[in-house]
């Protein structure tokens, strides 16, 4: 399958500005191989999506950059820093650089909207009461939701709850936000208010920031690099108006959401006259 | 051949069981290491005292009761044939202080608390919580799982101290108050024939270490779920069978150690 020629902000892994990169990345549960050989490379205060059919690894990459999975072969770097040589003290620092926000909030149930968003400074830092107050209650006035401060995360919508995850990863001032599935399960507005924030926090506070999405009006909007995963693979990347002007078959089927292409909508079976015992 | 019988099968399950067997030794070698920490914020130890003994009390203390009532009973039933009804309140206190206390508390406590912990932190893992405070680089056993395990150790004897005091009270409902068995010999005999390290102190131990047990499966269980609404709830079961048995095969061990000679 034909690849994109990739513009020069991410071609060769060794650029100095590339603040996250995966090379010769082979990834996998038990003897299930998820990702493949895995070539990818994120510049510093870009945001690129990873988009690609279901179960073709794009959570993996995220788990992999947060070392919850490690490689089989091949390396995952932050800011030049190999993963895998991390001891445990290392690897709490990376993470501390790091911010994520998980597909359903991973609010803590037990903790309010304005406890939740504490607890990382709480777990971190020695602040008095009154600092994380206000830090709290700016975070949650960039989300737009100080006035729920006091609400139970069974108290608020999905979109609400995915919003005051965000605010909870950004409290600490990541240096890189990794989104798993920000749009799932939203409404319309709360989908578009959540791509603007996306966007605008990249943008004003100098973040990086990976999106894992299927949604690809949402996400060509906000991105500026698009990476296409499919069966462990990188088949196709670029940037929105590369990859809507494509003509490789299996972007065409995704960008235009058509049922078919080389993506099948049948799992592989036998005939149907065969199962159904008519010629 | 059938499947489990090869030797490569055979084998695979041992290796299995024992990186189990190894995971598990270590997970409670960093439990025990975390008191330390775990004291140092005394509040989210004390907040878990409160859940899992609050919440085991209310069964602690109407199940003390009935067992205490039966034993007045059956006491008064079995002493009386050899005239010695005034020893129904040693009798009442030894089998409560030694075994029937911190033994039924503990096997209630797995029902109750134990598996409310491994539901806890069960559906926090498939709420993607713990995986959510490992990002925000937070470990999740010092921060979860070492409040939980030292409140459940702090809980256990105090839950096994009430549960034997309601039994004794219902012993002497049952025989002083309705049978009519001499009070001064039912106090007196308990006062004398009752000793605070033999008997109290052991079965302190005994309660100590029913707490470390149950509370480390419940956790375990907990924290090594399937991260789903079935893994969740056959860990939730795996918790009280495995709880249990580790307790009654323990009870035995300790027994025969404390009391054998």
């Amino acid at each position: 399958m034909a690849q994109f020629q990739l513009p020069d902000t991410v071609m060769p892994s060794l650029q100095p500005d590339a603040f996250v990169e995966l090379s010769g990345v082979t990834c996998g549960y038990g003897d299930r191989t998820i990702l493949e050989d895995i070539d990818l490379v994120v510049p510093r205060g870009k945001v690129v999506a990873l988009m690609g059919t279901s179960g073709g690894g794009k959570t993996t990459v995220l788990r992999l950059i947060g070392r919850q999975l490690m490689p089989m072969a091949g390396h995952v770097r932050l800011d030049g820093v190999d993963l895998a040589d991390l001891d445990a003290e290392g690897l709490m620092a990376s993470r501390r650089r790091m911010g994520m926000l998980f597909q359903f909030g991973a609010l803590f149930t037990d903790l309010s909207v304005f406890e939740n968003v504490a607890f990382p400074l709480r777990e971190h830092t020695r602040l008095p009461e009154s600092i994380i107050r206000d830090l709290v209650l700016m975070k949650l006035n960039a989300v737009g939701l100080r006035g729920a401060r006091d609400l139970m995360p069974s108290e608020i919508s999905g979109g609400m709850a995915r919003r005051v995850a965000l605010a909870r990863a950004m409290a600490l001032d990541p240096e890189l936000m990794l989104y798993d599935e920000p749009f799932a399960g939203l409404d319309p507005i709360s989908m578009g208010v959540a791509a603007r924030l996306i966007r605008d926090l990249n943008d004003t506070m100098g973040l990086t920031s990976i999106v894992v999405s299927h949604d690809v009006e949402e996400t060509f909007l906000i991105a500026d690099h698009i990476v296409l995963l499919a069966n462990g693979r990188i088949v196709a990347q670029g940037s929105p108006v590369e990859m809507r002007a494509s003509d490789d078959p299996l972007v065409r089927q995704f960008v235009h959401a058509r049922p078919d292409g080389p993506v099948q909508f049948h799992h592989p079976a036998v005939a149907v006259g065969q199962d159904f015992g008519v010629r | 051949m059938m499947r489990w019988l090869q030797p490569a099968h055979v084998g695979r399950e041992i290796r299995f069981k024992l990186m189990d067997l190894g995971y598990g030794a270590r997970l409670l070698a960093r439990l025990l290491w975390m008191a330390g920490p775990a004291f140092r914020r005394g509040r989210l130890v004390a907040e878990q005292v409160h859940f899992l003994g609050n919440h085991s009390l209310a069964i602690i203390v109407v199940s003390g009761l009935f067992v205490g009532f039966v034993l007045g009973l059956q006491g008064y039933y079995i002493l009386q044939r050899y005239g010695s009804s005034e020893a129904l309140g040693l009798m009442v206190a030894l089998s409560l202080v030694r075994e029937l206390g911190p033994v039924v508390a503990a096997l209630l406590f797995a029902g109750r608390a134990g598996t409310s912990l491994t539901a806890g932190i069960g559906l926090m893992k498939a709420g993607e919580q713990l995986a959510a405070m490992e990002m925000m680089a937070v470990d999740p056993v010092r921060r979860v799982l070492a409040p939980r395990f030292w409140a459940g150790v702090i809980t256990m004897p105090l839950l096994a101290a009430v549960f034997s005091a309601v039994g004794i009270v219902g012993g002497w409902l049952v025989g002083v108050v309705l049978i009519g068995v001499d009070p001064g010999a039912f106090w007196s005999q308990m006062q004398s024939g009752v000793d605070v390290w033999a008997d109290v102190g052991n079965g302190l131990i005994k309660s100590l270490v029913f707490g470390v047990t149950v509370t480390f499966v419940a956790l375990l269980q907990g924290f090594e779920c399937q991260p789903t609404p079935e893994g969740v709830s056959r860990a939730t079961t795996r918790t009280v069978v495995m709880s249990s048995l580790a307790v009654l095969g323990l009870d035995f061990v300790l027994t025969a150690m404390m009391f054998s000679i």
